[in-house]
């Protein structure tokens, strides 16, 4: 693939450098000419990146409907006939019905625990003051800007010592733990941008904190908890580093790995055909989701860099 | 608001602050005290070394083979994926043929569809990616080579990732196809609201598209460029980068550590060569880096906060 794609020179623009030194009001003539230009041109490098963004993508989904041998024999042509048998395959010879499932049941464990935990703590520190608030929410943000890595060495250690190792529970604890310090800088945030009166009319009406916290303020904070909760699904989903370090049994493996582990083997199996059909089953729901909620995915994942 | 108020407070908190501390804080502080040990992980016994592993550190060529390439990394992805981002962000926002009658800069047709399709990567994990770029490389069968030789390029057949002086640019177009489209969007979102007027102004002066991008543009979402920028570098020193490199380069680490990078150093001293400690070390070496990057980058990119 190229990235030769320049950025730098602006378009070229004939009539842009005479019109800012002859004309303060340009004459609607050049400006046109100079639109349409500028039109062609940025229409022509749009398109070009687009059909790099699609055409592994296409690639990869019409090479997991042909046979290995046209496979590496010709990797452009068209499928002879549409090979679902590939898909069988990966489905049940090829574990992948078994990834998926230990997939949603990690995923499914963190991002409940993540949201309920992490809101739990970001209302706490966002509304409440009481020495150490400070200290605890940095603690927390910290987090974010830390190499994983470093950490996983003794983790590792830690996790085998609990006896969690290799088992789901033990990775839906780590992947809270892991999710914990965006979620927090998030929702501190929204949070305090919840108005107060509602909170304190239900404590005066005799609500507890834990009452209000769960009944007024929670629903309050649903489109905060949304975003966030796509965040953390694609992250939980995508998961790569943290299982790969923590979850070594073939058994217990998640989607990312068991693709990495399948893609391996496949060296002396040469089944590459149900490879590319487990890859693809792999992209195609978080794809058809992404294009199904668009507005909120994006509103989720680019939340936290517009803050 | 004051009745059993501290009981709330811990009771909300102890759960969610004593994973995060048991999971994340400890490990991290662990980490730093085995750097100064001889431990290996796989036995419960060691002993304190001092700064023994970090001057092994210093010696090993490896370790500085996977510096060299973290920091080409932090320099490099940062530099061309936000630039291509800021690109098309422009031209998606302010491209457009200008309609009679319309506002003086308006977006190309169809810039939704862009901001659709350049996202895709952004929701697929990046070892799925990283998978399919391996097949696309395959310097005999792969689908750039083979393209290549489709538009007659017969003799331009390079070995990709088996090559020592590309294996890393191969790696880092992976990289750079993977994030740009999250920066578009990012941006796009920036330069919708930045107030149409300040546009209209600069073009009744007689400012070319150019001088706008850097005069008006870029000054105004300069807040999210910088962080966009500290985000990207953390990713290309961390778990973006472990993903790619451990998937696609054999060894993992390329032909001749080309491709190695101090992430997978790390991975593998601590789980493959059972050197847990000296793994730490380097880890360490890793995170100096990572807050360099980040103060630099904050230091270098401070300017007076601009309201609009």
């Amino acid at each position: 693939m190229k990235t030769t794609e320049t950025p730098a020179p602006l378009p070229a623009e004939p009539g842009a450098s005479v019109s800012t030194v002859d004309v303060p009001v340009p004459r609607p003539g050049r400006r046109e000419r100079e639109g349409t230009v500028l039109n062609v041109f940025s229409h022509g490098v749009l398109v070009i990146w687009a059909i790099m963004v699609v055409m592994p993508l296409a690639w990869a989904v019409m090479t997991s409907f042909k046979d290995d041998g046209s496979i590496f024999g010709s990797p452009w042509a068209l499928p002879d006939r549409l090979h679902f048998e590939n898909w069988a395959r990966a489905w049940t010879d090829a574990n992948m019905s078994d990834y998926f499932l230990n997939t949603v049941l990690v995923v499914g464990g963190s991002l409940v625990g993540t949201l309920v935990l992490g809101s739990m703590a970001a209302y706490v520190l966002a509304r409440f003051d009481f020495p150490g608030n400070r200290f605890i929410y940095y603690l927390f943000i910290g987090g974010m800007s830390f190499p994983i890595m470093l950490a996983l060495v003794p983790l590792f250690y830690v996790v085998n010592n609990m006896g969690l190792l290799n088992t789901i529970h033990g990775l839906i604890l780590v992947y809270i733990a892991y999710s914990l310090p965006f979620t927090v800088f998030f929702l501190t945030a929204f949070f305090r941008t919840l108005p107060t009166s509602v909170a304190e009319a239900a404590f005066v009406d005799g609500a507890s904190h834990t009452r209000t916290f769960f009944q007024i303020m929670l629903p309050m904070a649903k489109p905060g908890l949304i975003s966030v909760g796509i965040f953390n699904f694609l992250g939980q989903w995508n998961q790569y580093m943290l299982p790969t370090v923590l979850n070594t049994d073939p058994d217990k493996k998640v989607l990312t790995q068991g693709l990495v582990q399948l893609a391996v083997s496949q060296g002396y199996k040469g089944d590459w055909s149900g490879l590319f059909a487990g890859l693809v089953m792999a992209m195609l729901p978080v794809l058809g989701a992404y294009v199904v909620f668009q507005r909120q995915v994006v509103q989720g994942l680019t939340a936290g860099a517009l803050k | 608001m004051q009745h059993g108020k501290y009981r709330f407070i811990v009771g909300f908190l102890a759960v969610p602050l004593g994973l995060y501390a048991l999971f994340v804080v400890w490990p991290f502080i662990q980490s730093i005290y085995y750097s100064f040990t001889d431990w290996t992980g796989l036995s419960p016994e060691f002993k304190m070394v001092g700064f023994d592993n970090y001057k092994r550190m210093l010696n090993d060529d490896i370790f500085w083979k996977s510096l060299q390439h973290s920091l080409l990394f932090a320099l490099v992805l940062p530099i061309v994926t936000i630039s291509l981002a800021l690109f098309f962000a422009f031209m998606i926002n302010v491209g457009g043929r200008r309609r009679r009658g319309g506002p003086a800069l308006t977006g190309v047709r169809g810039s939704s569809f862009y901001k659709i399709v350049y996202f895709f990567p952004q929701v697929l994990s990046i070892a799925i990616v990283a998978l399919l770029f391996q097949f696309a490389y395959n310097p005999d069968s792969g689908a750039i080579n083979s393209l290549l030789r489709g538009i007659g390029l017969d003799h331009v057949q390079p070995l990709w990732l088996g090559d020592p002086g590309l294996a890393l640019w191969c790696v880092m177009a992976v990289l750079v196809w993977s994030t740009t489209g999250f920066f578009v969007v990012l941006f796009s979102a920036g330069m919708a609201s930045i107030p149409a007027e300040l546009y209209e102004a600069a073009l009744i002066d007689g400012a070319s598209r150019a001088t706008t991008f850097f005069r008006i543009t870029l000054p105004l979402l300069w807040d999210t460029v910088q962080s966009g920028w500290v985000y990207m570098g953390i990713l290309a020193l961390g778990a973006e980068s472990f993903a790619v490199v451990q998937i696609m380069t054999t060894g993992p680490g390329g032909p001749d550590y080309s491709t190695t990078v101090l992430v997978l150093y790390v991975y593998q001293k601590a789980f493959r060569d059972g050197q847990a400690a000296y793994a730490t070390t380097i880890g360490v070496a890793l995170l100096v880096v990572t807050l360099a990057f980040a103060a630099i980058v904050m230091r270098l990119g401070r300017r007076e906060r601009l309201e609009f």
